[in-house]
């Protein structure tokens, strides 16, 4: 029952052209067969996509993007878990200050968490390691885990842990075999947006790379403050094309508009 | 106790790498730095007399404030009307297109900003020269390193999150109200002046907000299309940290930053709540 008009209708094309004009030119011109930017018209070809190969420095980044983004996800989703179950299931003193301390660094500019992170790690002695790249990570992707994990902690049907409980299951039991299958869709999903939130990331981390360890977006723009090649835009596509990969399966398994609202299934 | 054990782990993280380093950048901006001795530790109030004294800083911020404005605007005028069409859709249409205005948040923000660029400058002006074929324009308009360019492209970036805070808006709206106006002889203008307005509102302010705290401090964007020229506040906090080398003047400006962001997202959303109180119960 489409009940728009035919302004509405005008007004939506456009809409959508504006919103896709500038991720499909990227990906278009990614395969021209010329030597500088051109949108191909008569041919395509797959040689700047090659070309990446030649350049160790972007491959090189993008495997630690690929590393870091999982690494730190994977121990982003380890904390939240303990801290969702208990910002859902008990009322304590100081759950609202610290659910806002554990969502801040939505609303943290990421340039100054940039500056913040860069003065403590020199003082601390680990600026410019990978292992500082991990860090800062593992908080600024810390609320996109805790959002959706929690989300599934507070859907969940709290009867089927009592059940086990009163069959005879030690707490360690009820939580692996009952508690996280329950909320693994939610589990799940978190690692993935956190994924993706990290391997996008370019504010915070343009602060604290160094040339040695360093991320494939900090890598592109710093590349592109420089020149614009065609080059830049074959890893762009690259990167648009895994993305895209990402959010296939993740509004497939959750629903895009609940996971970029943050609401849960209830 | 068992609350404060399961919290703990995160906790102590963020107590460590986020409220310290935080308290460490904001006495930075109180140290002095000489270009011969580097970070000087004492406490004087050099950079925020310069931050508020400097014609520089001040076209700076104001430039900041100027682009988050006009990008929030342009961002409520057009997607707030797009998120009420597409209410409108049948669920199967509805489906694809809020695939297609969500999935954009979470493309990388460099490979959108370098969609601008090639479509806005260089071999392939797309842009100009479309509008030079509809007959808008006669000649080429910069858009490559000016304000215009980079608010075009940061509504871009932010618009689908005004479309989500107003989706999330209409879903509350009960649509036998809207049939009931109509029933009683309302055009469809007054319809949507008078009943939908009203209460998509609260949708479009907490909209409004989010975009205007990610525009003021949006980085990536104005870096590549406002050039090394067009500063902004993100821009001239890098360029404080890693090209002049001056961090206690780099923090004053983040934690200025973070204080008047801070600010204005605390006074309306207070405003807002106290306006729609009604409506969040």
């Amino acid at each position: 029952m489409n009940r728009n008009g035919p302004v509405a209708l005008t007004f939506h094309t456009l809409f959508i052209v504006f919103m896709l004009a500038p991720i499909l030119i990227v990906c278009v011109v990614a395969f021209t067969p010329e030597g500088f930017l051109s949108i191909p018209t008569t041919s395509w070809s797959l040689r700047w996509f090659r070309a990446i190969a030649r350049y160790p420095e972007f491959v090189e980044a993008f495997w630690n993007s690929i590393v870091l983004g999982a690494l730190s996800s994977a121990i982003a989703i380890a904390l939240s878990l303990p801290a969702a179950l208990a910002i859902a299931r008990y009322r304590f003193r100081g759950r609202e200050a610290i659910t806002a301390l554990f969502l801040s660094p939505l609303m943290i500019p990421h340039v100054v968490l940039g500056i913040a992170f860069l003065r403590f790690f020199t003082q601390a002695g680990f600026g410019g390691t990978f292992i500082g790249l991990v860090l800062a990570h593992i908080v600024i992707v810390f609320p996109f885990a805790l959002r959706l994990v929690l989300a599934s902690a507070v859907g969940m049907d709290r009867a089927i842990e009592n059940a086990a409980v009163s069959l005879g299951a030690t707490p360690f039991t009820v939580f692996r075999r009952v508690t996280l299958p329950l909320i693994l869709p939610g589990v799940a999903s978190g690692w993935m947006l956190a994924f993706i939130q990290s391997f996008d990331e370019v504010t915070m981390t343009i602060f604290i790379a160094t040339p040695s360890a360093t991320t494939l977006p900090v890598r592109m723009f710093l590349y592109i403050q420089d020149n614009i090649d065609p080059l830049v835009t074959s890893v762009s596509a690259l990167v648009i094309a895994i993305t895209v990969a990402f959010m296939v399966v993740l509004d497939r398994i959750y629903g895009l508009d609940r996971l970029l609202s943050g609401k849960g299934r209830d | 106790m068992r609350p404060y054990l399961l919290t703990a782990p995160a906790l102590a993280l963020f107590a460590a790498i986020v409220l310290i380093p935080l308290g460490m950048t904001f006495v930075l901006s109180f140290n002095d730095f000489s270009t011969v001795k580097g970070i000087q530790p004492v406490f004087i109030l050099k950079n925020w007399h310069e931050l508020f004294t400097d014609e520089y800083f001040r076209e700076m911020f104001g430039r900041t404030l100027r682009i988050s404005v006009l990008v929030t605007i342009i961002c409520a005028a057009i997607g707030a009307p797009e998120a009420y069409i597409l209410n409108r859709m049948s669920p199967r249409w509805r489906g694809i297109f809020l695939f297609v205005i969500l999935g954009p948040l979470l493309i990388s923000v460099v490979a959108r900003t370098l969609g601008w660029a090639l479509l806005f400058g260089g071999e392939t002006g797309v842009v100009n020269k479309a509008l030079m074929k509809l007959g808008v324009i006669d000649s080429a308009l910069p858009f490559m390193f000016t304000e215009t360019g980079v608010v075009v492209a940061l509504a871009h970036v932010l618009v689908p999150f005004m479309v989500l805070s107003v989706w999330a808006a209409l879903q509350r709206l009960d649509p036998q109200i809207e049939n009931a106006a109509t029933s009683l002889g309302a055009s469809h203008l007054t319809v949507l002046t008078r009943v939908v307005m009203p209460q998509v509102m609260p949708g479009i302010l907490s909209g409004a907000i989010v975009v205007f705290a990610l525009a003021a401090s949006a980085f990536a964007t104005p870096a590549i299309i406002g050039g090394r020229r067009l500063k902004v506040a993100a821009t001239l906090a890098y360029d404080e940290f890693l090209n002049t080398l001056n961090w206690p003047l780099g923090a004053a400006v983040a934690v200025l930053l973070l204080v008047a962001l801070g600010t204005i997202i605390l006074v309306s959303n207070r405003l807002v709540e106290r306006k729609y109180a009604a409506v969040f119960e």
